[in-house]
């Protein structure tokens, strides 16, 4: 994967990023925060490289506790976060 | 597994988050949306196992349970009223694990064969840069909102700046770092600009007070997601780049509206010192303020036809949501039309209020936007201001000295009566004398918001 490429993704992704959620009914910020916030745990995908590369060196215990602050981030994020959304649902079934 | 099997996962991943993410943003869809994008995120975890350079897996299945254990746990006993802190914390959690693979990335390419690269050494400075910024202002906002230090702004003489310094300071290391050969002298240098970017974080979270709060965790969270997106061109890998700049730009929108909230650009609170002026702001002394008991308070309802709640941080703190719920009930049966008017820097996170009201169950239906709210405010009977302060402060829009001056906020002093209850006679989180207090048609109901709150709906038990 080269440099340019990279780029070239992210600025894609920035610019998507920005149209996708232009509008949010005020409600849903918080549930919209944390529910992304569980998406920036996706740097155990490089906590995981790290922490299995097998050499019993430094790289792999910062790797070990870049996974689990990454997994408590990824589980907990998702799970509060579909708490928070079933409170809301919960609502429109009364309704 | 054959080479562009991963990659392609990588694909599905990404397109899943970008679902996910678009449907947070709808209340219909938004729980099927979190379920997308934690799919997404467990087919690039699955995948990544299966990663040429994964050779053992006895640590990875450590962190994954510690990790899920706790993550799990903490998510399930979470009280609704401790949200903010919570959702602070994993943030840094997110950042820090982005610096370590930041780090980690540096302690291979130490190795005696391997190459200093520039620019492989500058995206590995970004990552631990914005990781640690991330991870220690979260923890400083944790502490904030959780009340282990103190809310207040903490503000000194120099201080932004002391903070311009360091982070010229800061970037300066981290290009030097990126241009030295010398493999011993970088990895020296590591330490000097992971030690300033935690200090860093610290700095930049102390001088912002409680109610700015809202604009503080968007940041921060849309700053773990530019960490991770750095840590994606540490790595080269993709679905790094994708998901955390997707993270990165909506976090940053969220941040613009609740700047937008408070009539502040993003720039200003970025270098105002996040409402550290705040405190130095004196408005004038308003007229008397008038005390009211909850028996006469309860007179006042019962006659009523229109009432409006108007809930702030105080609520939060008093845990008066369901008790808020219950009065709206009884109101209700009382032949009273009861809405929630809602604005969106109530609170200490972005939607905090709404999440507390439908953990009480409040209808849907009845919450307002502040522009919905406004023009019901004249032919309301009583507004209940339940531990909200600057939203409703006049002096926002009639006081141009107000440090506040220009914030839209609910106009709480248009109803015919209009009760604020809080706990004493203090001048709250900003420490900015509230014009609404004194004014002729308000009443103030001190005490603990629920012990009033439980007050009011015995009263109209007790009647019925």
């Amino acid at each position: 994967m080269d440099l340019i490429t990279l780029l070239f993704i992210f600025t894609l992704a920035v610019f998507l990023g920005f149209e996708l959620i232009s509008k949010v009914p005020s409600q849903l910020h918080t549930p919209l925060m944390s529910g992304s916030n569980a998406i920036s745990g996706i740097t155990i995908v490089g906590a995981l490289i790290s922490s299995g590369s097998g050499q019993n060196d430094l790289a792999q215990w910062l790797g070990l506790a870049a996974l689990i602050l990454a997994t408590v981030n990824v589980v907990g994020g998702y799970l509060v976060t579909d708490r928070m959304l079933g409170m809301f649902k919960k609502k429109g079934g009364d309704q | 597994m054959p080479d562009q099997i991963l990659p392609l996962t990588y694909i599905v991943s990404a397109v899943l988050f970008i679902f996910g993410i678009k449907m947070l943003g709808s209340a219909t869809t938004a729980r099927k949306g979190n379920l997308l994008s934690s799919l997404g995120m467990l087919l690039a975890i699955v995948a990544t196992l299966f990663h040429q350079e994964v050779l053992t897996y006895q640590w990875i299945i450590v962190g994954l349970v510690a990790g899920a254990v706790i993550g799990a746990f903490a998510a399930r006993i979470v009280q609704m009223t401790a949200m903010p802190e919570l959702v602070a914390l994993f943030n840094g959690f997110g950042g820090a694990a982005s610096m370590l693979v930041g780090w980690a990335e540096f302690a291979k390419v130490t190795d005696p064969t391997g190459q200093h690269l520039t620019f492989q050494a500058f995206v590995i400075f970004l990552a631990i840069f914005i990781g640690g910024i991330t991870f220690t202002g979260s923890v400083i906002a944790w502490g904030k909102l959780s009340g282990k230090i103190s809310g207040s702004p903490m503000v000194f003489p120099g201080q932004k700046f002391m903070n311009a310094g360091l982070i010229l300071g800061t970037f300066a290391v981290g290009v030097a770092f990126s241009l030295v050969q010398d493999q011993p002298l970088a990895g020296t240098l590591l330490y000097v600009f992971l030690g300033l970017s935690l200090l860093l974080g610290v700095l930049a979270v102390i001088p912002i007070g409680g109610g700015d709060m809202p604009v503080v965790i968007s940041l921060l969270n849309s700053m773990s997601g530019l960490a991770a997106c750095a840590a994606g061109f540490v790595i080269q890998n993709t679905v790094l780049v994708v998901a955390g700049s997707l993270v990165g730009a909506s976090g940053l929108i969220l941040t613009v509206i609740m700047c937008k909230a408070m009539n502040r650009t993003l720039l200003n609170v970025v270098l105002g010192g996040f409402g550290g002026t705040k405190s130095s702001g004196a408005a004038g002394e308003g007229g008397e303020m008038k005390p009211m008991s909850v028996e006469d308070a309860y007179y006042v309802l019962e006659a009523a036809s229109k009432v409006m709640v108007i809930p702030g941080y105080g609520m939060a703190v008093a845990q008066a949501q369901h008790a808020v719920k219950e009065l709206a009930d009884l109101l209700e049966s009382n032949g009273c039309e009861v809405t929630f008017a809602i604005h969106p820097v109530a609170g200490r996170m972005p939607g905090h209020m709404n999440v507390l009201l439908a953990e009480a169950d409040v209808p849907y239906e009845q919450l307002q936007e502040m522009d919905d709210a406004n023009p019901q405010l004249p032919i309301t009977d009583v507004a209940i201001v339940i531990g909200a302060n600057d939203v409703v402060n006049p002096a926002a829009v009639e006081d141009e000295g107000s440090p506040i001056y220009g914030m839209p906020i609910i106009n709480a002093h248009h109803a015919r009566t209009c009760f604020c209850l809080k706990r004493g006679q203090g001048t709250g989180f900003s420490g900015l004398q509230n014009k609404l207090f004194g004014m002729d048609n308000v009443r103030m109901i001190y005490g603990d918001a629920k012990a009033t709150i439980t007050g009011l709906v015995t009263e109209f038990k007790e009647s019925s």
